[in-house]
C-alpha cells in the first residue's frame, strides 16, 4: 500500500525495494520468462485483432452499463439469486456484513477477489467479529502476513520459500522446511478444514453474463469451485465493470486473460454459475446466492471521453508483467492495492489523489504496458493525464512550472542554452562530457556522465550549410528536437549528409522549437499544448512530402500525441492531422522510402548492436528498418537480449527517480557488453545520452551512435 | 487425417501439455477396469501426497482419520455401469459411493465422471455438474477420471457456445471448464499440482 506523504518518502520505500535482492531477481527472472510464455501461448492467434474486438466489446458494455445490470439483475434473481448495488466499497461491505448477520454465518471462506481488496472487505467483516479465511494459496499466505498483494494474478510473488516455510511454522505449530511442492500441501490439508466449517463462501467474478445472470470465475487452484459449492450461502463481489451483454463476450476474453496474465492457454478451471445451485448443506437443499454489484466510481469513470477506456481492463496483470520499473520495485512500491500501470490509474479514482500523487510520477512512458493490455488500454496517456490533474488541483513544484515557462517561450529557452554553453566552459572536456556535475544535480545522478551542450547548434551550422538539390525526389521538413540542435548536432549533420546525397530537398523551420514531451511528461499540460501549437504554426506542412526527426521520442509524440493536445482547437486540429500523417523517423525514411542499398556503402567492418527505443519499437511500432540499416549501412548486427527494454532514460524520469534510471541502464549495458559489440547503435538522442553517459562511467570501449552517423561514415 | 482425427489429435496434445494423463479405450467397460486398476497402484494411504504425512496442525491432521479405506465416487455413472464397477470395486477392497460425498471431504482416491464435450484448442474438459455430488468427485478426489467419447471434442469454446447457453438457460447451473490437474504457482513461481483439487487428471478417450 501507498503510505508515503512525498516524493521523498517514496523514493525513500523505492530504495528498500531496490536493496531486497531476492524481490530484484524473481521479477527478473518473472520477467525474461513471461515474455516468451506468452508469446507461446499467443502463437498463431490474431493477438491484434483480439484485442481490439475485446476493445470494441467492453466499450459497448461501458456505454449500456445500466441495461445491462438490469437485464442481468433480472435473468438472476428469476434464477433464484439475490442482487444487491453497492455504490462504494464501504456500502458493499456493510451489504455482505449483513447477508452474514441474516444468515447466521460466522465463518466465511474466500476465493480471491480484486474487487474485495479494492473495498477491504476483510478488515469491515473481521471488525463484524467474522472469521474470514482466504483459500487462494498466494492470497492465504498475504493474508497471513497481513499484507496486500504485489501482483494482481501472483499475490505473493515478493516471498520467498523461505519465508513462506517459517510463516506455516508458526501457522501449525510444527517445524515446516522450505520445499515448495510439501509447503502446497501443508496449505492444501490447512485450508481443506476450513472450507469444511465454514458456512459462507466469497468470490469475485470475471465475467457476469447479463444474458443468462450468470458469473464466470477463472482459477488455478480450484478453490473457487469448493468456496462456491461447500457452504450454504455464496456471496459474488464484482465491479459493473464486468458485466457483460452475452456469454460469447465472456469466451473471448477467456482467450486473452490466461494468456496475457501467465502465459497460459486457459487456466484449470473456468467456472460457471448460473441460479442458486444445489446445496446439500441447506436445509432446502438450495445454496443461496447473493452477488454484490459495485460501482466505486465506476459509472462515473465511464462517463469520461478519455478514462472511459479503464473499463476495459480485464485484470490479467500484464502491464506489470511487462512494466520495468514494477521489475525493479515490485508491486507493493508500483501500486496502492491495484498494481502496475492500471494500479496508477484505478488508485486515484478508487482510493483518491492523495494516495496516486507520487505513484503516477513512477512512470517512465516505455509503452510497454499500454503494448500489451488485453483491453488495448492507452496506459501511459491516461497516467499523464491524472498526474496533469493533480498538479493542475495541487499546484505544480516551482522548477517544474519554471521549465514550463521557458519552454513556452523558444527565443528565451534557446538563449539559455546558448548562455549554458558558456557557463559550463570551465567544467566541460574535450571529448563532449561534463567533468563535474553543475550543481542543481546531487551525488545520485553521477551514475552517467552528462553531456556539453555542442559548440555550434544544429540551426545556426544550417545557415552556413545548407545543400542545394538539384533534382530533388522529395521534399522534407527536418524536426530536430532540442537535444539534436543543441547536443548532438552532429547526428542531425551525418542525416543532412546521406539526403542530400539520395536527392532529398530539405527545409528547417526556423521556429521550430522542443516537441514538449518533457513538460508533457512532467504534468505540465498547459505548457505541452502551447508548444504543439508554436510547432504547428512552424511548419507549412502542404510544402513538404515528410516531416522526418531523427528523435524517436520526438516522432512519437508528434504523431501520436499532437493531435490530442489540439483536438479543442477545430483549425489547429486539422492541421495536426495532416502534420502527424508526415512524421517520419530516420530509419524508416532511409531503410523504407529511399530504399538505401548495401552497394551504396562501404563495408567499415565491426560488430554492432542495437538499443531499440522505446518510441521507436512501441511509438512507431518500427522494428526492422534499423536492423536492416545496420547490415547495409557495412557493419555486421549482433542481437542483444532484451533489445526493446527501457534504457532508463525516460528524461524527467532519470532526473527524478536517479535510482531507478541508473538501474535500468546498468542492466541495459550488461547486455549490450554481453554481445561483444564495439558499437551501440541506436536511433533517439536521449538514448544516446544515457547509453553513452553510462558507458563512459564504466569506462567501457562500446561507442554509442546514432544509426544515422554510421550511414553516414559510411556513405560511397 | 480425417478433420475429426485432428481434432482429437490436437485435444491430445494440448491435454498432455497440461500433464493430464490421456488414455485411448475402446469403451466404458474399458476404462471402469482403467479405474479399478488405478486405484489398485495407488498407494495405501495415497493421501499422504495431499499432506497428511507433512507437519500440519493438530484439527488438519484429525481430518485424516475420517479415511480408512480407499474410495472410488462415481455419483453420475450410468446405472448399469455403476453398478458393475461397485462390485468389482468391492471384491478390490475398495469403498465405491455415488452419494454422500460430505462425508468424505477428507478426500477420496478417485472420482469418476464424463464430460459433455472436449474443447480441442486448449484440451479443455466441458463438465456439466449442477448435482453437488458429481462438482464434489471432481473436487475432492486425488485423481479424477473423465471419459470423453471422441465424437464429443469441438474445435474451441465457441464451438461449445450454443450447448452452454443451453444448459445454463435450464437453471440452475453449474459448470466448469477443466484443463488439467490443479496448479499453482504462488510460491517463487513454481509450479504445483494438487493445491486444493484433483492431482492428476486422467482423461479416458472413448471410441465412437
Amino acid at each position: 500500500m501507498q503510505k508515503a506523504h512525498d516524493l521523498k518518502e517514496y523514493r525513500e520505500e523505492l530504495r528498500e525495494s531496490l536493496d531486497n535482492d531476492f524481490l530484484r531477481t524473481t521479477l527478473d527472472n518473472f520477467a525474461v520468462a513471461y515474455r516468451a510464455g506468452r508469446a507461446n501461448a499467443f502463437k498463431g492467434m490474431d493477438v491484434r485483432g483480439l484485442i481490439s474486438d475485446i476493445a470494441a466489446s467492453k466499450d459497448a458494455a461501458a456505454a449500456e452499463a445500466d441495461a445491462l445490470f438490469a437485464e442481468f439483475k433480472a435473468n438472476a434473481e428469476a434464477a433464484g439469486i439475490h442482487v444487491h448495488f453497492a455504490k462504494d466499497g464501504d456500502e458493499a461491505n456493510a451489504i455482505i456484513a449483513k447477508i452474514a448477520k441474516d444468515t447466521g454465518c460466522k465463518k466465511i471462506v474466500k476465493s480471491k477477489s480484486m474487487t474485495a481488496e479494492e473495498t477491504l472487505l476483510n478488515h469491515d467483516l473481521e471488525a463484524e467479529g467474522l472469521e474470514v479465511t482466504e483459500t487462494d494459496l498466494g492470497e492465504w499466505i498475504i493474508q497471513l502476513r497481513h499484507e496486500g498483494p504485489s501482483h494482481m494474478v501472483m499475490p505473493a510473488i515478493h516471498l520467498s520459500r523461505f519465508q513462506v516455510g517459517d510463516l506455516f511454522t508458526e501457522v501449525t505449530g510444527k517445524k515446516q522446511d522450505s520445499e515448495i511442492e510439501k509447503l502446497v500441501k501443508v496449505a492444501r490439508r490447512e485450508l481443506r478444514q476450513k472450507y469444511i466449517d465454514a458456512d459462507m463462501g466469497i468470490t469475485g467474478a470475471n465475467f457476469a453474463v447479463a444474458e443468462t445472470g450468470g458469473i464466470g470465475l477463472v482459477t488455478n487452484e480450484g478453490n473457487a469451485r469448493l468456496v462456491s459449492t461447500l457452504p450454504r450461502v455464496h456471496v459474488a463481489l464484482m465491479g459493473i465493470d464486468k458485466l457483460l451483454p452475452k456469454l460469447h463476450d465472456a469466451l473471448r476474453i477467456l482467450k486473452v486473460l490466461p494468456r496475457n496474465a501467465t502465459g497460459q492457454q486457459i487456466t484449470s478451471y473456468v467456472t460457471w454459475i448460473t441460479g442458486a445451485n444445489e446445496c446439500l448443506a441447506a436445509e432446502d437443499g438450495k445454496k443461496e446466492i447473493h452477488y454484490v454489484v459495485l460501482d466505486n466510481g465506476r459509472s462515473e469513470l465511464v462517463k469520461d471521453p478519455l478514462f472511459s477506456q479503464v473499463n476495459r481492463c480485464v485484470r490479467c496483470g500484464a502491464c506489470a508483467n511487462v512494466c520495468p520499473v514494477y521489475r525493479l520495485v515490485g508491486g507493493h512500491k508500483m501500486g496502492h492495492i491495484y498494481i502496475g500501470a492500471i494500479g496508477l490509474i484505478l488508485t486515484y479514482f478508487f482510493h483518491g489523489k492523495d494516495k496516486a500523487k507520487n505513484l503516477v510520477q513512477n512512470c517512465i512512458n516505455c509503452e510497454a504496458c499500454k503494448d500489451i493490455c488485453a483491453g488495448g488500454i492507452d496506459l501511459p496517456r491516461l497516467i499523464k493525464e491524472i498526474h496533469a490533474r493533480i498538479m493542475e488541483e495541487d499546484g505544480s513544484p516551482l522548477p517544474q512550472k519554471l521549465l514550463g515557462t521557458v519552454l513556452k517561450n523558444r527565443k528565451l529557452f534557446h538563449t539559455l542554452l546558448r548562455t549554458a554553453k558558456w557557463g559550463q566552459k570551465p567544467v566541460a572536456e574535450g571529448d563532449g562530457f561534463i567533468r563535474h556535475l553543475p550543481m542543481i544535480f546531487s551525488k545520485e545522478h553521477s551514475f552517467r556522465a552528462l553531456p556539453a551542450i555542442a559548440k555550434t547548434p544544429f540551426r545556426d551550422w544550417w545557415k552556413e550549410n545548407r545543400p542545394y538539390v538539384d533534382k530533388p525526389k522529395y521534399r522534407v521538413a527536418l524536426f530536430s528536437g532540442c537535444v539534436q540542435d543543441f547536443v548532438y548536432p552532429e547526428q542531425m549533420q551525418a542525416a543532412v549528409k546521406v539526403f542530400a546525397d539520395n536527392d532529398v530537398e530539405m527545409d528547417y523551420p526556423e521556429a521550430q522549437s522542443c516537441c514538449g514531451l518533457p513538460v508533457q511528461m512532467m504534468g505540465e499540460m498547459k505548457a505541452s499544448k502551447d508548444v504543439a501549437a508554436q510547432n504547428l504554426k512552424a511548419f507549412n506542412t502542404d510544402a513538404y512530402d515528410y516531416i522526418i526527426t531523427l528523435c524517436a521520442s520526438c516522432a512519437s509524440h508528434l504523431k501520436h500525441n499532437y493531435p490530442k493536445l489540439v483536438m479543442d482547437k477545430p483549425g489547429l486540429k486539422l492541421k495536426a492531422d495532416a502534420f502527424s500523417e508526415k512524421i517520419i523517423d530516420y530509419s524508416s525514411f532511409v531503410n523504407d522510402v529511399l530504399k538505401v542499398k548495401k552497394s551504396d556503402f562501404n563495408e567499415s567492418g565491426g560488430k554492432a548492436t542495437y538499443h531499440a527505443p522505446c518510441h521507436l519499437c512501441r511509438g512507431l511500432d518500427v522494428h526492422d528498418a534499423p536492423r536492416q540499416l545496420i547490415e547495409k549501412g557495412g557493419m555486421e548486427y549482433v542481437e542483444c537480449a532484451e533489445e526493446e527494454v527501457c534504457c532508463g532514460f525516460g528524461g524527467s524520469f532519470s532526473m527524478k527517480f536517479p535510482e531507478l534510471s541508473s538501474e535500468l541502464l546498468r542492466k541495459k549495458l550488461d547486455n549490450v557488453e554481453a554481445t561483444g559489440a564495439d558499437v551501440l547503435l541506436t536511433d533517439c538522442p536521449g538514448c544516446v545520452m544515457q547509453l553513452r553517459g553510462g558507458l563512459k562511467k564504466r569506462g567501457s570501449w562500446i561507442k554509442v551512435r546514432h544509426v544515422a552517423e554510421v550511414l553516414a561514415d559510411n556513405k560511397k | 487425417m480425417s478433420s475429426k482425427e485432428a481434432l482429437v489429435e490436437k485435444f491430445i496434445e494440448k491435454a498432455e501439455l497440461v500433464s493430464a494423463k490421456v488414455t485411448t479405450l475402446a469403451n466404458e467397460d474399458e476404462a471402469m477396469e482403467y479405474v479399478l486398476d488405478l486405484c489398485g497402484k495407488k498407494e495405501a494411504c495415497q493421501l499422504l501426497a495431499s499432506g497428511c504425512g507433512e507437519a500440519i496442525s493438530d484439527e488438519a491432521e484429525a481430518l485424516c482419520d475420517a479415511k480408512q479405506k480407499k474410495v472410488i465416487a462415481a455419483p453420475a455413472l450410468k446405472k448399469e455401469l455403476y453398478k458393475k464397477l461397485s462390485a468389482k470395486a468391492k471384491k478390490a477392497g475398495f469403498e465405491c459411493i455415488d452419494k454422500g460425498m460430505r462425508e468424505h471431504l477428507a478426500g477420496i482416491d478417485i472420482g469418476f465422471t464424463a464430460a459433455e464435450y472436449g474443447v480441442a484448442d486448449t484440451g479443455t474438459l466441458m463438465v456439466d455438474c449442477p448435482s453437488e455430488e458429481l462438482r464434489l468427485a471432481t473436487m475432492v478426489s486425488e485423481f479424477h477420471v473423465c471419459m470423453l467419447p471422441k465424437s464429443s471434442i469441438r474445435a474451441n469454446t465457441y464451438a461449445v457456445e450454443k450447448m452452454m447457453l443451453t444448459r445454463m438457460r435450464k437453471t440452475p447451473n453449474y459448470m466448469a471448464f477443466i484443463t488439467g490437474a490443479s496448479r499453482t504457482a504462488d510460491i517463487e513461481r513454481v509450479l504445483a499440482l494438487g493445491v486444493h483439487g484433483p492431482l492428476e487428471l486422467h482423461i479416458l478417450l472413448l471410441e465412437d
